[in-house]
């Protein structure tokens, strides 16, 4: 008792000493809110601390998730098999912990020897005993007040040795000690005033940071760069967009490579053996291609850039010209693929243009083995059966001066949230956006530093939904060795919930408007479980083990391009729905 | 006390990174620099963009019924535009008078008002003008102001009103009566 009276009093007087506090008597004052945060509760930094180390990226224990997706292919996937179909009724909220922001929470709970590390909108990082729940440290970051937050969100944090990293909104990286929450280094990336922002999770390998930028709605000139992990000094650049007189800058015409777009605003792949990361790019701006004419290398592709050096060792463009604002940022998922009797070293990626792409990587380049729409796709009339090149129906490509209609949606079939594989069901699942299609009519608009450039006004772009559509979202599961789709669940509502798979043969996400987090059975795709949260899932959930327990852990904070869709509906339809807002770390087990 | 120590030490790292990173811009938005003043008493108002981008807008060039007119206030003395900061922009609208009641008509002289074209959500810029509700939209997150009554929020997700910035005509020149009332643009965390 003694020690709990003394730990109160350490707390207001924290908050006195803050000057912020707004005094609430006699009670312990815990929920008052100051920058940084008051500790009315006992919270002090881990007492030891196991460093990350490029052995464990790459081979994490089982009990963890170091990075965005756990594991460098990019899966999605925890081994732990505790929990299962046969427990998992009795799955249940053992902690859950207040962000105390609004706005889309996206990031997995990362977790490291029983450490947890969430980041959430508004570049705060929230350091927990994954275990108990108890807050160990919070980094809340001072954002300019003139910044222009087009998607108020951020997907993860990344580790390495005895630090932690963020990609911020107003384009730095912060480097933060894991222990205190302490800066240790912060370094600027690109200028924010300029339009670069960014909200990814960084990629960390080889003693590197690497991040990339978004603002491709501002007409940025996308680029992948990596710091140093100590120091924060560059170690390289690369642009998505080739300047004259480096190849692929003939797929450009005049200055539109200045300002082409091509944003990278999601987290790498990474092959250690090739060594090569693998990036997803955006689409090329402004949207309308006829105003960029050429295939506008390498937007709307994957690129394979070497972990050393930064050099493009590789690339594949999943569709040229894009103008559809079908950004193709998800970074494929590194599996083997069984093809005509041959084992591919393959690169899967359920592409924002709603096909299924299979590709083969290799030391010297990407090659293409196959793709098929998974969900209805009207603008490709075939694929060159060598090089994945699509054709299209140019009735279907927006233009400039004359709305054109096309499926699926400017969001595609699927926009970034992550799909997942799983080794042991030997499925892919895939969160998709069915029955719904789009329409742009495209027009000139001035370029400027900073401001949206999206080649079409606001009020031209539109959605429309299927008719009688009894379904949008839905859960597919796809057999990546037959190449068929096995089992598809269909949700009224659109889904916008990143999928975590288990050793346990389960498929858990969120995603929906009505806030339920819901688990699947892996191999049929019944469902086993929903427990329903207090806003919108729209992150990344985990899974890790303390003291041999397994636990399941995911943000609720319903938010950006989920809250986005629901108002285009809710327009469409004459509706109006509330999705509350307001993000919770929700961490589950199995009750005992 | 190591709880305190914790404190002092997250402390320490909060002003660190304020201090490196975030006062210099914030010095800039607030300090001498006049173009990154925000509005003052006597400014005249300019075009932000366009062909006619710099150019003094005058009260015919804002038509009844018509979208806003993007602008930057304008120091009549130096002739400095003040567009150091995008938290400067402003939407002037004519409202027609009869969408106007006693209060709001002696607001917006001529059915002139002017408001912070920066959202209070999450900052974007507020670029769509919804003619069939006179509405101010927010092209990033839908949040809809209305013009007629003071800037409220009538849909999306802002918090807050679009502060309003007071304004009258004075020989036929649209000039600024005072600050922003309110904050423009969201509030960092």
């Amino acid at each position: 008792m003694l020690t709990r009276t003394l730990l109160l009093t350490t707390g207001l007087a924290a908050l006195l000493f803050t000057g912020c506090s707004t005094g609430t008597g006699t009670s312990t004052s815990a929920s008052v809110s100051t920058q940084p945060a008051p500790r009315a509760r006992a919270t002090q930094g881990p007492s030891s601390y196991t460093p990350v180390t490029d052995q464990r990226l790459a081979n994490p224990e089982a009990e963890n998730w170091l990075m965005y997706r756990r594991t460098y292919d990019g899966w999605g996937y925890s081994p732990l098999d505790q929990i299962n179909a046969s427990n998992i009724k009795e799955l249940v909220p053992v902690w859950t912990f207040s962000t105390g922001v609004a706005e889309g929470h996206q990031a997995p709970p990362v977790v490291n020897n029983g450490i947890m590390f969430v980041s959430t909108p508004q570049n705060q990082v929230l350091a927990l005993d994954a275990k108990s729940g108890e807050l160990l440290w919070r980094y809340k970051r001072e954002l300019p007040e003139d910044l222009f937050q087009l998607h108020p969100t951020n997907r993860g944090v990344g580790l390495y040795e005895d630090k932690v990293y963020l990609a911020t909104l107003d384009a730095h990286v912060v480097a933060l000690d894991a222990k205190t929450g302490k800066v240790v280094w912060d370094q600027t990336v690109e200028d924010y005033k300029k339009g670069y922002y960014m909200t990814l999770a960084p990629l960390v390998a080889k003693g590197k940071v690497m991040v990339g930028v978004s603002g491709g709605e501002l007409g940025v000139r996308g680029f992948v760069q990596a710091l140093d992990a100590r120091t924060g000094k560059s170690a390289w650049k690369t642009f998505t967009i080739p300047a004259p007189g480096e190849p692929g800058a003939e797929t450009w015409k005049g200055e539109a490579w200045k300002t082409g777009g091509v944003a990278v605003w999601i987290t790498g792949s990474y092959d250690p053996a090739l060594n090569l990361t693998y990036w997803g790019t955006g689409n090329a701006a402004q949207w309308m291609g006829d105003q960029r004419p050429g295939d506008n290398l390498y937007s709307a592709s994957v690129i394979a850039l070497d972990a050393d050096t930064g050099k493009i060792r590789g690339h594949h463009q999943y569709h040229w010209n894009d103008s559809w604002d079908w950004d193709e940022v998800s970074a494929p998922l590194l599996m083997d693929v069984q093809r005509n009797g041959r084992t591919v070293k393959a690169l899967v990626h359920p592409g924002r243009n709603g096909y299924l792409w299979v590709l083969e990587r290799r030391a010297d380049g990407i090659g293409f083995v196959d793709a098929k729409p998974y969900v209805k796709q009207t603008a490709f009339t075939r694929l060159d059966p060598k090089t994945g090149r699509p054709e299209y129906d140019e009735t279907k490509k927006p233009v400039t001066g004359k709305k054109i209609a096309f499926c699926p949606s400017l969001w595609g079939g699927k926009d970034w949230v992550p799909a997942a594989f799983n080794p042991k069901t030997g499925y892919l699942y895939i969160p998709a956006n069915e029955n719904l299609c789009g329409s742009l009519l495209g027009a000139r608009q001035e370029y400027q530093p900073g401001k949206l450039w999206l080649g079409t006004e606001i009020k031209d772009i539109g959605l429309t939904v299927g008719d009688n559509a009894p379904h949008i979202g839905e859960i597919q599961a796809w057999d990546m060795n037959t190449g068929k789709k096995v089992w598809t669940r269909t949700f009224e509502s659109h889904n916008w919930g990143p999928i975590l798979t288990t050793g346990g043969g389960l498929v858990f996400a969120g995603g929906t408007n009505d806030r339920y987090f819901r688990a699947f059975d892996g191999k049929t795709g019944e469902p086993v479980w929903q427990w329903r949260t207090n806003s919108g899932i729209t992150a990344v959930p985990s899974s890790f083990a303390v003291d041999g327990v397994q636990y399941i852990a995911v943000q609720s904070g319903w938010g950006v391009d989920a809250e986005r869709m629901q108002g285009a509906l809710d327009s469409v339809r004459g509706t109006k729905t509330d999705v509350p807002q307001g993000g919770v770390i929700w961490v589950f087990a199995v009750k005992r | 006390m190591e709880q305190d120590e914790g404190r002092r030490a997250l402390l320490r790292a909060a002003l660190g990174a304020g201090a490196l990173f975030y006062v210099p811009r914030h010095a800039a938005a607030q300090g001498p620099d006049p173009r990154a003043q925000r509005p003052q008493a006597g400014d005249h108002v300019v075009f932000a963009g366009g062909d006619r981008a710099g150019q003094v807008i005058a009260p015919a060039d804002l038509v009844s019924g018509k979208a806003p007119l993007t602008a930057f206030p304008m120091d009549p003395g130096s002739r400095v535009v003040r567009d150091g900061s995008r938290l400067n922009q402003i939407l002037l609208i004519r409202l027609p008078e009869a969408d106007l009641d006693d209060e709001a008509r002696q607001r917006a002289p001529d059915g002139i008002v002017a408001y912070s074209g920066v959202c209070t959500h999450a900052g974007c810029d507020v670029t769509v003008w919804q003619t069939e509700t006179r509405r101010f939209r927010c092209p990033c997150h839908e949040s809809e102001f209305d013009p007629r009554d003071g800037g409220r929020v009538v849909g999306g997700p802002a918090p807050r009103r679009l502060p309003r910035l007071p304004v009258k005509t004075v020989g036929g020149v649209i000039v600024v009566g005072g600050g922003f009332i309110g904050r423009p643009g969201f509030q960092p965390g």
